[in-house]
């Protein structure tokens, strides 16, 4: 008896710790358990690796340099698909989206826009970028337009979407693969070329380091000024070099992935020196970098400004927001327009990395996307999510199927994994709502 | 007493039918400023369709809409905005998801000179208004669909008091809340008349009704039974009026 009462008040205290210290560091506890999840993963597979295959795989910097890339396109597109998924819409076409976009961009460089320029003039990957990101968002417009303007269910209007310019991508390029992308434009894919050395990546988490404390900073002096409740100093410490840590600790991870030895003897033959043997670090990858450019500007998109509040507005009661003078069908346009420029950011990307532009190029993209976005804490009920939630997701995700290929499953084992995951995810986050409203 | 001059608001001639029928036929009614004017009727009675036109939710077939003598149009919520008309609407009209200083100022957000929101002078602003409205309310941050619906009350009370209404529109304002919140919404209609403001006051309690209005507009099957003096008339003849559509006085 008296020992199940102490065992039980043990119990309430250790728990109230843990929710003294969520409180004052006032962290998503979310966000906790994705990272907690995503721990997990990335521990299980690397100990799977060392006891079965008798080399842990996973934790090496060239595979989480590898994992990163291969998040950016998904991650890009996951934080346009939380304001689709906010305003209580759908997209199924961005997957297509990719194809075409990619398919448009490859053409431009290999075939049209050589004959005007001249072969290898410097301006074609910009201008074929540039028509890439205006053919998206047009896309995308035209999608929003149907949905707003026309009242067609976000459902079918990207269902026939993802049908037309599936088969848009295959009539322009007549079935072919075209190949090679031009080089400056295969660098924003990453690879060796494609990521910014040791230096830069230094400068860059400084940079991170600075706006980190500069975020702290600034909250805590806002809330002085307004006489508001202020996290303990020791709260405020914590999440300062818990933040400086993964920054620098990230740096640390792609500086200690070296060039393979092929790239460093033909880069030392380019500049002319004898470089065998150098150990040259990748650094941060290209993609990476958009993807975290992206991930900030979409953040202060829909935290810091009135398009952010009124995506949430709409969300979580479009009448209400209707009723406040918000233009809901505007916004709603606007909202599919930047899905579609986000989807022509990841088109480049994945089109640059392949260095050519297929017919297949994003097929079932959209799945992994709405996943990623749902794993990330976005609900489909609208009005509920968050940017880093569904790049978190999308890291999520690509850990599961780089760590499935690693310990060697074969692809139907994956799609069965990766299912069952989104599921027992969406599940999770009913069941932790429910106790938070108790 | 008695209204001299021109109304603050002037609604003449309002006709608004769905789908063949006629929710409010040529409906004309005034308020004064420093003046509650109650709505009654049955539901269905076409108050709230009525009213919904002042706001800018609804477009009048036809009518005009007259603010302070001058003629205006109003195509929608923020034309109503303009003309200073703040709506407390019935379901509330809040986002759930939103906190109170999101709902309070949305679709007017406050915004810092670099033009992002500037979510603590909002949320300072919503402390202030609420610290008068409802000392008791503390949860400035959370959604609102964690609130009570006395506390949502307040929210949404708040967000049309905040920005200077001349014009407030209350449909059923104490249909959700208990005695103590009603008695607190009753004070604040008395402390906004005092400011000048003129209230339209859907109401279907008809004590409220007497205690808090200056006149009545009655309705019945989308027209206007009759627009009485509250102090001419007893709980009765409205009561009938409401029912049998005519005052037994007459």
């Amino acid at each position: 008896m008296n020992d199940t009462n102490s065992s039980k008040n043990a119990n309430d205290k250790q728990e109230s710790v843990i929710s003294r210290f969520i409180a004052a560091t006032e962290i998503d506890p979310r966000l906790l358990g994705m990272l907690g999840a995503l721990a997990l993963i990335w521990f299980g597979f690397h100990f799977y690796g060392v006891i079965f295959n008798n080399f842990g795989a996973f934790l090496t910097p060239r595979n989480l340099w590898n994992l990163s890339v291969q998040t950016s396109s998904i991650g890009i597109m996951a934080t346009g698909m939380v304001l689709v998924i906010v305003t209580r819409n759908i997209d199924l076409s961005v997957g297509s989206m990719i194809g075409v976009i990619a398919m448009a961009m490859g053409l431009l460089q290999v075939e049209y826009l050589p004959q005007f320029v001249g072969l290898g003039h410097w301006s074609i990957w910009i201008i074929a970028v540039i028509l890439g990101l205006i053919i998206g968002t047009v896309i995308g417009a035209l999608h929003g337009w149907l949905i707003a303007y026309r009242e067609i269910p976000a459902f079918i209007v990207t269902l026939g979407g993802l049908m037309v310019w599936r088969g848009m991508a295959f009539l322009s390029g007549g079935g072919r693969t075209i190949s090679p992308v031009d080089p400056t434009f295969a660098l924003l894919g990453g690879g060796p070329y494609g990521a910014v050395g040791a230096n830069v990546s230094w400068f860059i988490g400084v940079l991170a380091c600075i706006g980190v404390a500069y975020i702290l900073y600034s909250g805590r002096q806002s809330r002085i000024k307004h006489n508001f409740h202020l996290r303990p100093m020791w709260a405020e410490a914590m999440l300062a070099v818990v933040g400086w840590a993964t920054i620098i600790g990230a740096v640390l991870l792609v500086n200690s992935y070296p060039w393979p030895k092929g790239i460093v003897r033909q880069y030392g033959a380019k500049i002319g020196q004898d470089l065998e043997g150098t150990f040259i670090s990748h650094g941060f990858a290209i993609p990476v970098l958009i993807l975290a450019a992206v991930g900030i500007g979409m953040t202060i998109l829909m935290t810091r400004t009135r398009f952010g509040r009124y995506v949430f507005a709409i969300g979580g009661n479009p009448e209400a927001a209707s009723l406040a003078g918000i233009n809901t069908k505007w916004v709603t346009m606007k909202v599919f327009a930047l899905m579609g420029m986000l989807t022509a950011i990841a088109s480049v990307i994945a089109s640059a990395r392949l260095n050519s532009a297929t017919n297949a190029l994003g097929i079932l993209d959209e799945l992994y996307v709405i996943a990623a976005a749902v794993i990330g804490g976005t609900s489909l009920a609208g009005g509920v999510g968050k940017i880093y939630g569904a790049i978190l997701g999308a890291l999520v995700m690509q850990s599961l199927q780089s760590g499935m290929v690693l310990i060697g499953f074969d692809s139907a084992i994956q799609r069965i994994v990766v299912g069952m995951v989104l599921v027992l995810a969406v599940y999770l986050d009913i069941v932790y709502n429910k106790r938070v409203k108790k | 007493m008695t209204n001299t001059g021109t109304p603050l608001v002037n609604l003449k001639d309002i006709s608004i039918s769905f789908g063949g029928i006629k929710a409010v036929d040529q409906v004309s009614v005034d308020l004064y400023s420093g003046e509650v004017v109650g709505l009654l009727g049955h539901n269905g009675a076409g108050k709230s369709t009525l009213i919904k036109c002042l706001s800018g939710a609804y477009n009048a077939d036809s009518g005009e809409v007259f603010i302070s003598g001058e003629k205006v149009i109003i195509n929608n919520p923020r034309d109503a905005r303009d003309q200073n008309i703040e709506t407390i609407y019935q379901t509330l009209a809040l986002a759930d998801n939103l906190d109170a200083a999101s709902n309070l100022f949305l679709g007017r957000e406050l915004i810092t000179k670099s033009g992002f929101l500037d979510e603590s002078r909002m949320e300072a602003e919503t402390r202030k208004i609420m610290a008068r409205l409802n000392p008791n309310f503390k949860k400035f941050d959370v959604p609102v669909s964690a609130l009570s619906g006395g506390q949502r009350q307040s929210v949404a009370i708040a967000r049309a008091v905040y920005f200077d209404a001349k014009i407030l529109i209350m449909d059923e304002p104490t249909a959700a809340l208990g005695p103590q919140e009603t008695e607190m919404v009753a004070e604040l209609i008395q402390e906004l008349k005092k400011q000048g403001i003129g209230i339209f006051l859907i109401e279907h309690d008809i004590h409220n009704v007497m205690k808090l209005c200056d006149r009545a507009s009655v309705m019945k099957n989308g027209k206007l039974v009759g627009t009485e003096r509250v102090e001419d008339v007893t709980e009765d003849d409205i009561l009938s009026m409401i029912i049998l559509g005519k005052n037994p006085k007459k």
